[in-house]
């Protein structure tokens, strides 16, 4: 054997090989775990079902706090998570639904329940405040607007979907 | 790079003594089925503990999801199984190895037994290889019981009942096991408890004192 046309030593071949067929076992043992384990990663969020939650007749133009239940998977967990709304009818008459959930740091805001700044979402947590349609004061924590959840009317009654971000967390 | 990064380490912490006392020895001639055939009773060890290294990973896996409690612990199998991605290949791993594992020890203790290697000097590793199939029946048995279905339920109370069998002691040992005077939540709780932390502990020791008796005493002479 002339070593110039056989410069991949016994050695390095066998080496290679033990590498090729190891490498090849350990991926075929691995990829299926981590798969199973990223799962929550990969797995596409799913819309919420839209519910009834009151009559079109009762909204108001002053934000009514509306409790209502939506149906919540969890993994093998299936429970009814209560969710608040402050809906109301804005100027040109379209329904507003948002949500209470603080978009500084999750906390619940309340309408109204501030005698020093009348006619605003006050949230108790960090003093964070929005105006009626949630829009965030500057100068306040919050970095964004209230979500807003998404809306249908049908016969008569307001159905809530899931909360739609308007920037923030 | 990998030469480079090992170069980098090696010269700073020297660790190439340290593995090539591990790795570097001789296959001897009569276990090497590249000679003779007939050697491929000599790979059933190694085979155990790859199965073994295959039930640790699956099992740590499993864990992410399973949850020990009896309202729940069906149902986080049955999701795992169905709605994760791999779901079923990741059980099938734990589920069909688990029996795979035990078949290679059983293997393994026959060679050893056939070619007479438990003999002197070997005697103590032949103990130790004896609590090492107790350990794997052992996880064996607990961990049937996890997925708690119907299988699973009456298996540990027909296991139970071979243990309260035992001479004067049964029923302490039955009741121990058990957790409770039913087959129920502390039961499932004990039994993940052993399954996943007491047993693989015992496991790694025994595993441990099992490789460094081999590489003290060598593999045992052809017959
Ligand atoms: C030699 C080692 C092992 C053996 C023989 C073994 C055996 C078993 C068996 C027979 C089952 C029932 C599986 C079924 O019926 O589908 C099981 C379930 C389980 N094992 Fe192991 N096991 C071992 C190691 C481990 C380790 C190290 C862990 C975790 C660190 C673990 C975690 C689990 C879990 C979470 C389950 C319940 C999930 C299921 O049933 O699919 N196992 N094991
Ligand atoms: S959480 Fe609302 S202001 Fe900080």
């Amino acid at each position: 054997m002339s070593k110039k046309e056989h410069d991949v030593s016994r050695r390095q071949f066998l080496n290679y090989t033990l590498m090729g067929v190891g490498g090849f076992m350990a991926a075929g043992i691995m990829s299926p775990l981590v798969r199973f384990a990223v799962d929550p990663l990969l797995k596409g969020k799913e819309g919420a079902k839209m519910v009834p939650v009151m009559d079109v007749k009762d909204i108001t133009n002053e934000p009514q706090n509306k409790k209502f239940t939506v149906k919540k998977v969890d993994g093998w967990h299936k429970f009814d998570e209560q969710q608040i709304a402050y809906i109301f009818k804005k100027k040109n008459g379209d329904i507003l639904a948002l949500s209470p959930i603080c978009t500084h740091l999750g906390c619940t805001v309340a309408w109204n329940d501030d005698p020093s700044h009348p006619n605003q979402f006050h949230c108790p947590c960090h003093g964070g405040r929005y105006t009626k349609t949630g829009i965030n004061i500057p100068g306040t924590p919050p970095p964004a607007p209230l979500g807003v959840y998404k809306t249908q009317v049908k016969d008569g009654k307001l159905y809530l979907g899931e909360v739609i971000s308007r920037g923030g967390s | 790079m990998l030469q480079r990064i090992y170069d980098w380490v090696d010269e700073r912490l020297d660790i190439t003594p340290l593995w090539r006392d591990v790795a570097d020895h001789e296959v001897p001639e009569h276990v090497n089925p590249a000679y003779h055939f007939s050697a491929f009773v000599y790979c059933f060890g190694g085979l155990t503990f790859f199965t073994i290294v295959i039930q640790i990973l699956s099992g740590m896996f499993l864990t992410m999801y399973y949850v020990p409690d009896i309202n729940n612990a069906w149902d986080s199998v049955y999701y795992l199984q169905n709605q994760v991605a791999y779901g079923v290949i990741v059980r099938g791993m734990h589920h069909w190895g688990a029996s795979v594992t035990i078949v290679m020890v059983f293997l393994h203790t026959l060679r050893v037994f056939f070619t007479g290697a438990y003999k002197k000097p070997r005697e103590l590793n032949w103990i130790v290889g004896v609590l090492l199939f107790f350990v794997i029946l052992g996880l064996g048995f607990t961990g049937y019981l996890l997925p708690w279905d119907m299988k699973a339920l009456f298996a540990t109370k027909v296991g139970l009942q071979i243990a309260a069998s035992f001479p004067f002691i049964g029923d302490w040992i039955k009741l121990l096991l058990q957790g409770s005077d039913i087959v129920g939540a502390q039961t499932l709780a004990r039994f993940f408890a052993i399954h996943v932390f007491f047993l693989p502990a015992a496991l790694m020791g025994l595993l441990a004192a099992h490789f460094l008796m081999i590489r003290r005493q060598g593999i045992s002479g052809p017959l």
